[in-house]
């Protein structure tokens, strides 16, 4: 193992994984590159892999074809222990009857780094997580945001080339997981050459933290793509609901406009032939009220207050849109006729083939 | 509590009082008070006198009652190290066997009735089955302490196994996991990680085995050599010659010293507990 300053080697690739428990397969077939230095979330609804994906590369499931790379060496057979991995899991794991210091020291011990490094490294991890003033406490003296600093000091101590982070925002409130996000963050610009796969089914975070994304839903990778590709350009419709969830409406195709329940809207068309099905993807926030552009016409079905917005839901041509517009001083009755519109630059058109079955 | 009303916990108490006072408490108060007594005829104990436990702490019975401990200390430590290396065993293979292989699943199964069979079979059979098992060549043990040390270890091991198994069902397997993505060893893991978590757990093992060692008597009896002489087999001998109230006086000294030691262990257990 190496003991000195340089970090181990980063980069990870799936090459057609499937792990499989008995006859139900929670992963299949995945493959992803995630480059030295990137950060990759993987999205997806519980039940749709991700963690398992995660779990590969720890080396704490074992896949049934595949082979799985680390800094482009086959790790598929190594035991968790000989892959140099950093790993945060959601509820921190750190050792209970071990302070703090002891904690992040465990893994310098367990890899044999020379005894006269460890001070000085437990320090630099204590240091890079805001955690020095704690070395001496144990675990359970500690608060939950103050438990994951540790837990990622300890997986940075021994300087993995690799980080692994499950979920590891989700137990924490909003206030500290939005204090935690930038502090990951910070940390990733000081370690530029570590890899890190972000397990997550937060999209905020996703969008957030990510150099790119891969969106998974029931055992497959279902997109992947930079946050801004699968935001403003989303290639399914699995994806364009979980990353922003998007209103999705079925619609025929013409020449330069679709038809939705027989009204005519201008969108941009190339690549979908003209006269078959698609779906029309539009963000809540990117439909206004009153008439522009492109106007739909239909019934207020709910209007939710949400402080700074009000969230409108309609019903058009027997299709629920939601409509998120800057807080209004007199909300639309329930059941009043509403004109609704967006810019035709602002939705996109997904072909029925491409989008999920 | 989880009664509520005035009237449910007055109930409670009642029958607590009642019902279980009489049937846990009174025995062992009744033997206490045997242990002083010089007559009993009526319906309490007369001629109080403190002879019986002069002489149950002297000569033979004071020997008697180092050899229970020195044999409860032997077993329990043996049953401790069997019992948690079974379990950690049984526990890797239905783990390992989780996911596709039947065989080491079954091999976890088998270690399970394996464990549990001396509890299920009566202890005289134990006791029978070592003595006739270590009488013959190649291995002789007939009349050693070591034979005794052996069947109680035998007997006690069932229970350091399965509270051993319980805890480590209990333990989370993140620790493990996380020690292991930190690049520790299985046997490191073990020894920095798993042990000192299970250590509550192994400590309360081992004082239930102690416990159950210093009262055993019917595998004993089939074994004890005469210069090994545990003190529950005292107490069978004075009651069985008529000498009741000696036998009592020797429970009460098997008694205070075994809930000595258990208090001794039960506060190196708080100590161990980190939540």
């Amino acid at each position: 193992m190496s003991s000195g300053i340089r970090t181990m080697d980063s980069g990870i690739r799936f090459d057609s994984v499937s792990v499989a428990y008995g006859k139900s397969v929670v992963l299949d077939s995945l493959d992803l590159t995630v480059e030295p230095g990137e950060v990759m979330a993987l999205l997806g609804p519980s039940g749709s892999g991700k963690t398992t994906a995660l779990r590969a590369v720890a080396g704490f499931v074992r896949p049934v074809s595949g082979r799985v790379f680390i800094g482009g060496r086959d790790v598929t057979a190594l035991p968790p222990h000989r892959r140099g991995i950093g790993m945060v899991v959601q509820q921190y794991a750190l050792f209970p009857h071990l302070r703090v210091e002891e904690n992040v020291a465990f893994g310098l011990k367990a890899r044999k780094t020379a005894r006269a490094d460890i001070p000085g490294r437990v320090a630099d991890a204590l240091e890079m997580t805001g955690m020095a003033a704690y070395a001496k406490r144990y675990p359970r003296e500690l608060s939950g945001g103050q438990q994951q600093r540790v837990a990622i000091a300890r997986a940075l101590a021994i300087r993995p080339g690799v980080l692994l982070l499950d979920e590891p925002l989700s137990a924490l409130d909003a206030q500290l997981r939005s204090g935690m996000l930038a502090e990951l963050a910070r940390l990733h610009r000081e370690l530029p050459d570590v890899s890190i796969l972000y397990v997550t089914h937060d999209q905020v975070e996703a969008l957030t933290l990510a150099d790119r994304i891969a969106v998974m839903d029931r055992a497959r990778l279902r997109d992947c793509g930079t946050p801004q590709e699968l935001y403003r350009a989303p290639r399914t419709a699995f994806t364009a609901s979980f990353v922003g969830n998007a209103n999705l409406l079925p619609v025929s195709v013409g020449v330069g406009s679709v038809s939705l329940g027989g009204a005519e809207v201008k969108v941009d068309t190339s690549g979908v032939a003209a006269g078959v099905s698609a779906t029309l993807c539009v963000r809540p926030h990117l439909v206004g009220l009153g008439p522009g552009p492109n106007s739909l016409s239909g019934t207020v079905t709910e209007v939710q207050w949400r402080g700074a917005t009000h969230r409108v839901l309609a019903s058009v041509a027997g299709h629920s849109v939601k409509a998120d517009v800057r807080e209004l001083r007199e909300p639309p009755a329930l059941g009043s006729a509403v004109t609704l519109h967006f810019a035709p630059e602002d939705a996109v058109l997904l072909a029925a083939g491409v989008s999920d079955e | 509590m989880l009664v509520h009303s005035r009237k449910g916990k007055w109930a409670t108490w009642t029958v607590f009082f009642v019902l279980f006072l009489p049937l846990f408490a009174l025995p062992l108060l009744v033997i206490v008070a045997a242990s002083f007594a010089g007559h009993w005829s009526g319906a309490f104990p007369s001629d109080l006198t403190a002879e019986h436990y002069s002489a149950a702490t002297r000569g033979e019975s004071l020997q008697a009652l180092t050899t229970s401990l020195l044999t409860a200390l032997g077993a329990s430590l043996i049953a401790l190290a069997a019992g948690t290396w079974a379990a950690l065993a049984a526990a890797a293979l239905k783990r390992r066997g989780e996911g596709t292989s039947r065989l080491s699943r079954g091999c976890g199964r088998i270690l399970d009735a394996l464990f549990i069979m001396p509890v299920a079979v009566p202890s005289v059979v134990v006791g029978l089955a070592v003595l006739v098992a270590f009488s013959k060549p190649p291995v002789i043990l007939n009349g050693t302490s070591t034979i005794v040390v052996l069947a109680h270890a035998i007997l006690v091991t069932a229970f350091a196994y399965q509270s051993v198994s319980a805890a480590i069902l209990r333990l989370d397997p993140a620790y493990e996991q996380a020690a292991a993505s930190l690049g520790a060893r299985p046997a490191y893991v073990l020894w920095r990680v798993k042990l000192p978590l299970l250590l509550p757990s192994l400590t309360a093992a081992a004082g239930l085995c102690f416990a159950l060692s210093m009262g055993e008597l019917s595998a004993t009896m089939m074994l004890y050599p005469p210069d090994w002489t545990p003190l529950p087999v005292r107490i069978y001998a004075a009651t069985d010659r008529g000498a009741t109230f000696t036998g009592a006086a020797l429970a009460v000294v098997l008694m205070g010293a075994t809930l000595l030691v258990l208090f001794a262990v039960s506060r190196i257990r708080t100590r161990a507990s980190y939540r």
